[in-house]
C-alpha cells in the first residue's frame, strides 16, 4: 500500500484539482435533488423542509401546463433531430462534388461561422430580421405579394422559426463529421467504378451513402439520446409570453417557475424527471451505437 | 478525377450555384445588421437598410461605446474569459496528465475516469447547484461564472488521447534524467502539445464569451453582468426594468441601429479569433468524434 503510494502519488495530485471541482460543482448539486422531495424554503434550507414526498411528481403529470411543456420539447426536438440529420449529410454529399479546393475552402468559412456566434447574438439579429416591424424578411415578402409573417409572436410559426434558425446555424458545422469520412474515402474505389463504367450518380449511390453510413447511425443514435434538448438556449434568447404554449420546453419551464417564480421544489422536480429519462436514453443510445455501428466513447 | 459527362457538367454548375447561395445565406443576416449598424437612425427607422449602409455615420458605435454600462459588461466578459480559460486548462491539463497514463502504470486511473465521465450523464440541474453555488458564497462574484464549468469532461477526453500519442520514450528519457512528473508534464509535454492546447483554449475562450446564463441568474445584480449577460437583457429580453435605466436610455436602446452595433461588437471577439480557430477545429472534431 505504502509503496502503492509512493509510485502514484503525483498523479493522484494532478487529478485533485479537477477532482475537487467537479464534486463540488456536479456531485454536491446530485444530493440536492432531494428537494424535489421537500416543501424547499430557502430560509429554512435543506435540513429543515418539509418532506413532501411524490407531490411534486403527482402535479407534475396532473398539470396541463406540464403535459404541453413535453409534447413542446419532443415535437420541436424530433424536428431538429430528423432535419439536423439530413441537411448535414446532403450538404456534405454536394460539397464533396466541389473539387476546387478555394471555393471549398471559402464556403466551408462561411457556413461554419452561425455555429461560433451564441444565441444571444443570433436571438438579437433573429428578432430585427423578423420583426413584423421593418424586418428584412417580411420586407421580402411583402415585395414577394406575401402576407407578413409574426414568425416570433405566432405559436406554430415559432415553431417553425426554431427549427429552421437551428439547422441554419448548425448545419455547416455538423457536416464536418460527414466531409473528413468522405474526404478519407480511398480514390481507387472511384476509379475503379469509373473504369466498370459507373455514373458519378452511380458513384455517389454505391460507394460514398454505403461508406458514411456507420457515421451516420452513430450520430443519429447518439443524438436520440439528447431528445429531451430542444435546445434551452435558442428557445430562450428567442420566445416571449405570446409563444409559453407552443415553445416551452422542459429546460425552460424549469427556469420560468423554478428560479423566476421561485418554485425550488417543482422545479428541481421537473428538472429531475428530465434527467432520469435522459439518463436512460443516453444510456441506450450508446449501447445502441456500440451495436449497430461499434462505437466507443474510449 | 474527370467526369466528362453532359449531365454531370450541368449538375456541377448548379451545385456550385446552389452551395454559394447556402454559403451567402449563411452571413447574409450578421451583413445586414452590421449595414444597420453604420446606417443613420432615420434610414433604419425608415426600413431602407439592406445590405449596405445608408447614411453611414459611426453614430450607433459612439453612442455604445459611451455607455459605461456596456463597456463595464464587456470588461467582464473579458476578465472572466481569460481567468476562465486559464483555470479550465489548468485543472484539465493537469488531470489529463494522470489520466493518460496506463493502468499498469496508474492503477486506479479507471476509478477516476468513471467519476469524471458520469458528470457527462447526469447532472443535479439547475436549481440544485444555484443552491451550492450561494451556499459557497460565490454569488455576484466572478468565481460563479469561472468554476463550476472548469472541468469539461470532454476537452479532457480529447486532451489525454493527445497525450496518449506522445512517445513513451521521451517521458522515461526525462524521468530517468531525474524529472518529477510535475516537470515532465511542464517541460516536456506542455511544449509538444501546443497545438491541441491552443485548440482547446480557444474553444474554451469561446464558450465563456458567448455564455450569458450563468451569468444571468449567478449575479444578482446586472452590474455584475458579463457582456453576453449584458446583451440577452438588453436586447433580447424586455425585461430592461432590471437593468435599471432611465426612459431616455431605453428610447436610446431601443433604436435599432445602437441595439444592432451592441450586437455586432458582441459578435467581434469571435469573428476576430474564428480564422485562427477554423485552422484547428476540424482536426479536434475528428479526433473527437470518429474513434472507429
Amino acid at each position: 500500500m505504502a509503496s502503492y503510494w509512493r509510485k502514484t502519488w503525483p498523479f493522484h495530485l494532478l487529478v485533485l484539482p479537477a477532482l475537487i471541482l467537479c464534486i463540488i460543482f456536479q456531485y454536491i448539486p446530485l444530493f440536492g435533488v432531494v428537494i424535489a422531495f421537500q416543501d424547499y424554503q430557502p430560509w429554512l434550507g435543506i435540513k429543515k423542509s418539509a418532506w413532501v414526498g411524490l407531490t411534486h411528481f403527482h402535479t407534475l403529470f396532473q398539470y396541463p401546463d406540464s403535459k404541453q411543456v413535453i409534447w413542446n420539447t419532443l415535437i420541436i426536438a424530433s424536428f431538429k433531430l430528423v432535419i439536423n440529420l439530413f441537411v448535414p449529410i446532403i450538404f456534405a454529399l454536394l460539397l464533396n462534388e466541389v473539387v476546387k479546393t478555394y471555393f471549398k475552402r471559402i464556403l466551408q468559412t462561411l457556413v461554419y461561422l452561425p455555429h461560433f456566434l451564441s444565441w444571444v447574438i443570433l436571438g438579437g439579429i433573429m428578432i430585427d430580421i423578423l420583426s413584423t416591424d421593418g424586418g428584412i424578411v417580411n420586407r421580402l415578402i411583402e415585395a414577394l405579394g406575401g402576407q407578413s409573417i409574426f414568425f416570433l409572436g405566432d405559436g406554430s410559426w415559432f415553431r417553425v422559426t426554431v427549427v429552421i434558425s437551428d439547422v441554419w446555424k448548425e448545419f455547416g458545422f455538423s457536416a464536418i463529421i460527414f466531409l473528413a469520412t468522405l474526404v478519407g474515402i480511398n480514390p481507387a474505389l472511384y476509379e475503379a467504378a469509373e473504369i466498370d463504367g459507373a455514373t458519378r450518380w452511380q458513384q455517389v449511390i454505391h460507394i460514398s451513402v454505403p461508406l458514411i453510413l456507420p457515421i451516420v447511425i452513430v450520430v443519429a443514435t447518439l443524438s436520440l439520446g439528447r431528445i429531451l434538448d430542444a435546445g434551452f438556449d435558442q428557445i430562450l434568447n428567442l420566445y416571449n409570453p405570446l409563444v409559453y404554449s407552443h415553445g416551452d420546453i422542459i429546460d425552460t419551464f424549469v427556469y420560468r417557475v423554478g428560479l423566476n417564480n421561485g418554485q425550488f421544489s417543482f422545479g428541481t422536480a421537473v428538472g429531475l424527471f428530465k434527467s432520469v429519462i435522459g439518463f436512460i436514453l443516453i444510456i441506450v443510445s450508446y449501447r445502441l451505437a456500440y451495436k449497430l455501428a461499434n462505437y466507443r466513447i474510449f | 478525377m474527370k467526369f466528362r459527362s453532359r449531365s454531370y457538367a450541368v449538375f456541377a454548375i448548379s451545385n456550385h450555384v446552389f452551395l454559394s447561395l447556402l454559403g451567402v445565406l449563411c452571413v447574409l443576416p450578421l451583413i445586414h445588421v452590421l449595414a444597420v449598424s453604420f446606417s443613420s437612425r432615420a434610414a433604419a427607422t425608415a426600413n431602407i437598410v439592406n445590405f449596405w449602409p445608408v447614411g453611414f455615420t459611426l453614430d450607433a458605435y459612439a453612442k455604445t461605446l459611451a455607455n459605461e454600462k456596456f463597456l463595464k459588461a464587456m470588461w467582464i466578459g473579458a476578465e472572466r474569459t481569460i481567468l476562465g480559460t486559464v483555470v479550465s486548462m489548468a485543472v484539465i491539463t493537469m488531470a489529463s496528465y494522470s489520466l493518460s497514463k496506463t493502468s499498469l502504470r496508474f492503477p486506479g486511473r479507471q476509478v477516476y475516469t468513471w467519476l469524471f465521465v458520469f458528470t457527462m450523464l447526469f447532472s443535479g440541474g439547475l436549481i440544485p447547484s444555484y443552491i451550492v453555488i450561494s451556499k459557497l458564497h460565490l454569488l455576484d462574484t466572478i468565481w460563479s461564472l469561472v468554476l463550476p464549468g472548469a472541468v469539461s469532461v470532454w476537452n479532457m477526453i480529447l486532451m489525454l488521447n493527445f497525450f496518449r500519442t506522445i512517445p513513451q520514450d521521451l517521458e522515461e528519457a526525462a524521468l530517468i534524467d531525474g524529472a518529477g512528473h510535475l516537470r515532465v508534464l511542464w517541460s516536456v509535454f506542455l511544449p509538444v502539445s501546443m497545438p491541441s492546447i491552443a485548440t482547446l483554449s480557444l474553444f474554451t475562450m469561446v464558450g465563456h464569451w458567448n455564455s450569458w446564463f450563468d451569468g444571468v441568474i449567478y449575479m444578482s445584480k446586472p452590474d455584475g453582468y458579463p457582456l453576453a449577460s449584458y446583451l440577452h437583457s438588453m436586447i433580447v429580453s424586455d425585461n430592461l426594468s432590471r437593468i435599471g435605466v432611465s426612459a431616455e436610455s431605453i428610447a436610446n436602446f431601443s433604436n435599432r441601429t445602437v441595439k444592432a452595433a451592441q450586437i455586432f461588437i458582441g459578435a467581434l471577439p469571435i469573428l476576430m479569433v474564428y480564422p485562427f480557430l477554423q485552422k484547428y477545429f476540424v482536426k479536434g472534431i475528428v479526433l473527437g468524434s470518429v474513434k472507429s
